[in-house]
This record gives C-alpha cells, sequence and structure tokens, in this order.
C-alpha cells in the first residue's frame, strides 16, 4: 500500500531533482531559442560548475555562495568562449555542422577536464550549521539542503523572468529569437544578444552543477552526460526555445524519474524518460507550450 | 541624400545585382519598380546594411556606410520595414513598437513618436496589447511601417507594402505613405504595384534582372510607352 507520507517524501524528491533538469534545461531552451543549435556542451559546462563549486569548498574554503557564484561566473566566461571560438564562426553554415561541433566541444570539455583532474570520483564537501540541518514535517524528512535549491532555483528562475520580459537585453534576446533580421533592422546587435543568451544559460547550467554536486555529494567528468540529455529532454518536452516550457520540463521529467524509482525499479528510470522523448516527437513534437504558427497573406 | 555607387551583389556564384547606381534626394519619394526576382529586395537588404555587397559604394549624405553595420545605419536614420511584414508574432503591437525605438534614449520623443504612429493607424492603437501574429495582414503591414517610423528616420525604405492587402487597403497605405512624406521623410519604395507607385513617386527607377533600365520622373516613366507595355498592363 502506498503510503501518503512516502508519496509526498517522493514528490519532494522529485522537485529537488526537477529544480536541477529545470535550471540546465533553460540554457538548452535559450540557445536553441536563438540560434537554432541543440548545445551538446551544455552538459560539459553544468560539469565544470559541480568542479569550480569543489574545489573553490575543499582547497580555498570560501563557503558555499561565494562557491556558487564563482561557478557562475567562471561557466559564463566558459560558455561565451564555447561560443566565440566554435560556434560563432559557423553562424551561417548549416545547423548539422553546428550541432557536430557542439558533440566536438562536449566531449572536448569532457576529456579535457578528466585529462587535468583525474577520472577519479571526488566527494563533494558536506555543508555544516544550518544548511545540513534536517527537519521533519508531518510524517516526511526535509532537509535544508533540498529547501535550498528549491530556493536558489526559483530565485534564479524569477531573475531570468525578469530579464527577460523587462530589460532592454531580454527584449532584444525575444526578438533576434523571432526573427534575426527584423532585430537587426530594429538595430540590435545581433551577435551581442547571441553571446549574452550563452553567457546566461551557462550561468544556470554553472549553478546546477554545484546544486547537484551538494545534493549527489560525489563528482566526476562524465557527470554532465546523462543529466545533460535529460535537461534536453526537459526542453523538447515542454516545447524547445520556449523559456516556461523548460521550467515544466524539468520538473516533469525530475518528478517522473523519482516516481519510477521510487515505485517502479530504478533500472527502467532512464528508459522511461527516453521513452517519454519517444512519445514526444511522436504525438507532440512542439512540446507541451509549442505550437505550429502558420504565415499570413 | 542616399547614393548607390556601381553597386554589385552575389548570392554565391549568382549575381543578383549587377553594378545599379541609384538616388535617393532628401524629402522625395522614390521608386524601385520590377518584375519578380529582379533584385528590388536585394537592393534595399544590401542598402540597410542585412547583405554584404561584393564592390560598390552606398553613401548616405556623402558618409561612406557600405562596410558599417545595419545598426549603425540604424543610428544614422535609415529605417527598413521589409519585405513580408515580419512582424515579432509573439509579441504585442505595442512591444513591436516599442523595439523600432530600441536604439533611442529619449523617453519624451518616443512617446511622441507612439502617439503619431497610432494617429496615422488608429487600428494599431486598438490592438496595442494584441500579439502582432494574430493580426491580419493589413495590421501587420500598419504595425511594420509604425515600428519603422519609431527609430524616427530620416530615409525610410518600404518593401512592398501594398503585398496581399485588398485594393481598397492598398489606397489607404499609399495615403498614408504619402502622409509620413509630406512630413519630412524621404522615401524608398519598392513596389510591384507600378501605377500606384509611379503616382506618387518623385523618381523612379526600373530593375531588371540586376540592373537598372530605366529611370525618370514617375510622370514621365507613367507616359513611357514600354513601362506601360510592361508593368501598367496597357
Amino acid at each position: 500500500m502506498i503510503k501518503i507520507e512516502q508519496f509526498l517524501q517522493q514528490v519532494f524528491n522529485g522537485i529537488t531533482l526537477g529544480s536541477i533538469y529545470a535550471l540546465v534545461a533553460l540554457g538548452y531552451t535559450m540557445v536553441y531559442g536563438i540560434i537554432k543549435l541543440i548545445n551538446f556542451a551544455h552538459g560539459g559546462i553544468y560539469m565544470i560548475g559541480a568542479y569550480v563549486g569543489y574545489f573553490c569548498m575543499t582547497f580555498l574554503k570560501i563557503g558555499f555562495f561565494p562557491s556558487l557564484l564563482s561557478a557562475m561566473t567562471i561557466c559564463t566566461l566558459l560558455g561565451v568562449t564555447i561560443e566565440k571560438i566554435a560556434y560563432k564562426p559557423l553562424r551561417n553554415a548549416t545547423r548539422i555542422a553546428a550541432l557536430i561541433t557542439a558533440i566536438g566541444v562536449s566531449l572536448f570539455i569532457e576529456y579535457g577536464t578528466m585529462f587535468f583532474v583525474k577520472a577519479d570520483v571526488r566527494s563533494y564537501p558536506a555543508l555544516t550549521g544550518l544548511l545540513a540541518q534536517k527537519f521533519a514535517v508531518g510524517g516526511f524528512n526535509v532537509s535544508m539542503l533540498q529547501v535550498l535549491i528549491l530556493v536558489i532555483t526559483v530565485a534564479l528562475m524569477f531573475l531570468l523572468q525578469i530579464t527577460v520580459k523587462k530589460t532592454r537585453i531580454g527584449k532584444a534576446m525575444r526578438a533576434v529569437s523571432l526573427d534575426k533580421d527584423a532585430a537587426e533592422l530594429m538595430g540590435i546587435n545581433v551577435n551581442s544578444t547571441i553571446t549574452f543568451t550563452f553567457a546566461i544559460g551557462s550561468a544556470l547550467a554553472g549553478a546546477a552543477g554545484v546544486l547537484v554536486g551538494i545534493y549527489y555529494t560525489s563528482i566526476n567528468p562524465l557527470m554532465g552526460t546523462m543529466p545533460g540529455l535529460k535537461a534536453f529532454i526537459a526542453a523538447v518536452f515542454g516545447g524547445i526555445g520556449l523559456i516556461p516550457g523548460a521550467m515544466i520540463g524539468g520538473y516533469f521529467i525530475g518528478m517522473v524519474e523519482v516516481m519510477v524509482s521510487g515505485y517502479g525499479n530504478s533500472m527502467y528510470r532512464d528508459a522511461v524518460v527516453f521513452g517519454i522523448l519517444i512519445l514526444v516527437l511522436i504525438v507532440k513534437p512542439a512540446g507541451l507550450l509549442g505550437k505550429n504558427t502558420r504565415e499570413k497573406v | 541624400m542616399l547614393e548607390i555607387k556601381d553597386l554589385y551583389v552575389h548570392f554565391g556564384v549568382i549575381n543578383a545585382i549587377k553594378g545599379i547606381s541609384l538616388k535617393v534626394n532628401d524629402g522625395n519619394i522614390v521608386t524601385l519598380i520590377g518584375a519578380n526576382g529582379a533584385g528590388k529586395t536585394t537592393t534595399l537588404r544590401t542598402a540597410s546594411g542585412l547583405k554584404k555587397p561584393a564592390s560598390g559604394q552606398i553613401l548616405l549624405d556623402d558618409e561612406d556606410i557600405t562596410h558599417t553595420s545595419a545598426q549603425y545605419r540604424v543610428q544614422r536614420g535609415i529605417s527598413h520595414a521589409p519585405e513580408g511584414r515580419r512582424v515579432f508574432p509573439t509579441m504585442t503591437v505595442l512591444e513591436n513598437l516599442e523595439l523600432g525605438a530600441f536604439l533611442r534614449k529619449d523617453k519624451q520623443g518616443i512617446k511622441a513618436d507612439l502617439k503619431r504612429v497610432y494617429e496615422l493607424f488608429p487600428r494599431l492603437h486598438e490592438r496595442r496589447r494584441q500579439s502582432a501574429g494574430t493580426l491580419s495582414g493589413g495590421e501587420q503591414q500598419m504595425l511594420a511601417i509604425g515600428r519603422a517610423l519609431m527609430s524616427r528616420p530620416r530615409i525610410l525604405f518600404l518593401d512592398e507594402p501594398s503585398m496581399g492587402l485588398a485594393p481598397l487597403l492598398v489606397q489607404e497605405i499609399f495615403r498614408i505613405i504619402r502622409d509620413i512624406n509630406s512630413t519630412g521623410t524621404t522615401i524608398l519604395l519598392i513596389e510591384q504595384n507600378a501605377s500606384m507607385a509611379l503616382q506618387i513617386a518623385d523618381y523612379a527607377y526600373v530593375m531588371e534582372t540586376g540592373s537598372i533600365v530605366i529611370s525618370g520622373s514617375g510622370a514621365e516613366l507613367m507616359q513611357s510607352e514600354d513601362i506601360k507595355k510592361a508593368y501598367l498592363g496597357g
């Protein structure tokens, strides 16, 4: 029999995992929205974020929040550099050329990192003080850590929404993603807008990397591959190119994964998630929030 | 004054524009007419910086802007309402218009121009909170022109503003083009509706497969037998 406490516990775990997927999915969806590229290097950036956080906390001992900010900053620089070196020269090339490049960049980051930090799994430093607390609500346990992950994710999403909806650069991003030529005719600098999009997406992936590090406590250079793919599925599920879609998709995929592990068989976790991708692509390729727009005459 | 000198534009190995020269004097309406594929749109896209020319010069008030960005040209007073309207479909009418003023900082001036656009096109005011993709073709055309006006241009490029519109609406659009011109905005107009374009044009150029074949005042060209046969259905 399914107990309600146990179910709520799983829901909360699903929300935590979903937060991480959503943060990564946002970067995928924003970059896709603006240059129609599935940036497969995104999972690598997430992994680098986890490592930067690890080094900051373990060796520099600068505490959680400064480490989170450092990881986001370094990932921003990394994302912008990748865009400049690998993708910008291919701006007018075929989409498949850029996609293959993205896979190349992804492998380069993963195995490049492995060269420097070795392939070993490393343990994230445990949080101390208030952040290490656990408390019981009703019949189930909530850790401060999970609350922290949720709060940080929601805060970042809120900031993102404000940026995209209210600021000048956000309006430029939306315009460029809708129509590059028309945006250029408005006087928008398309290249710097694309760079900015990579910067934001990479910062979010960096944050996700640190959060996953403190949540699962172990990291390795290939840790970005699977969550990268799942975040991509989350973005497709919600409707690729749509920011709210990535948020919904992230939480949905996180929830499905936790529920399959909790009530089914954790061996089927990945199969179910990839099954969802296949289903979405067959039934509604534009995703949950996507719609097919027709041209007016 | 906008001047194009001996401009060549290639698409790969295809020469789309083969050495054209034209002048648009301040305060004039100048039209570029010709059949589909003659290179009219490419000429305009090159002049506004969306397409790089292979050779030749583009001068705005004697300043060589051939190798400048589209952004710079907007700053210098060029505005372009492109072929097919190209409004931002998921943004509201108001957001579209605001984007037209993207490079401007003068809040008061933007407000005044927004009011002016709403006076020119009362429909846009009615639908200001509606997303642009839900507008009819004619309304989208009005929005494209209104958006282009929001940068307060000295010279406005209009690419086929009458395309796909009902005859009554075409009349309306042409009346508005005249209106805009009467307030001092220079206009470079591309049209397939040659008779309408020639009626309002101070000067006209006729393009055929990448070259200018005839030019003259609007009135002159309307009298020309060749033009009548080829473009005016007479």
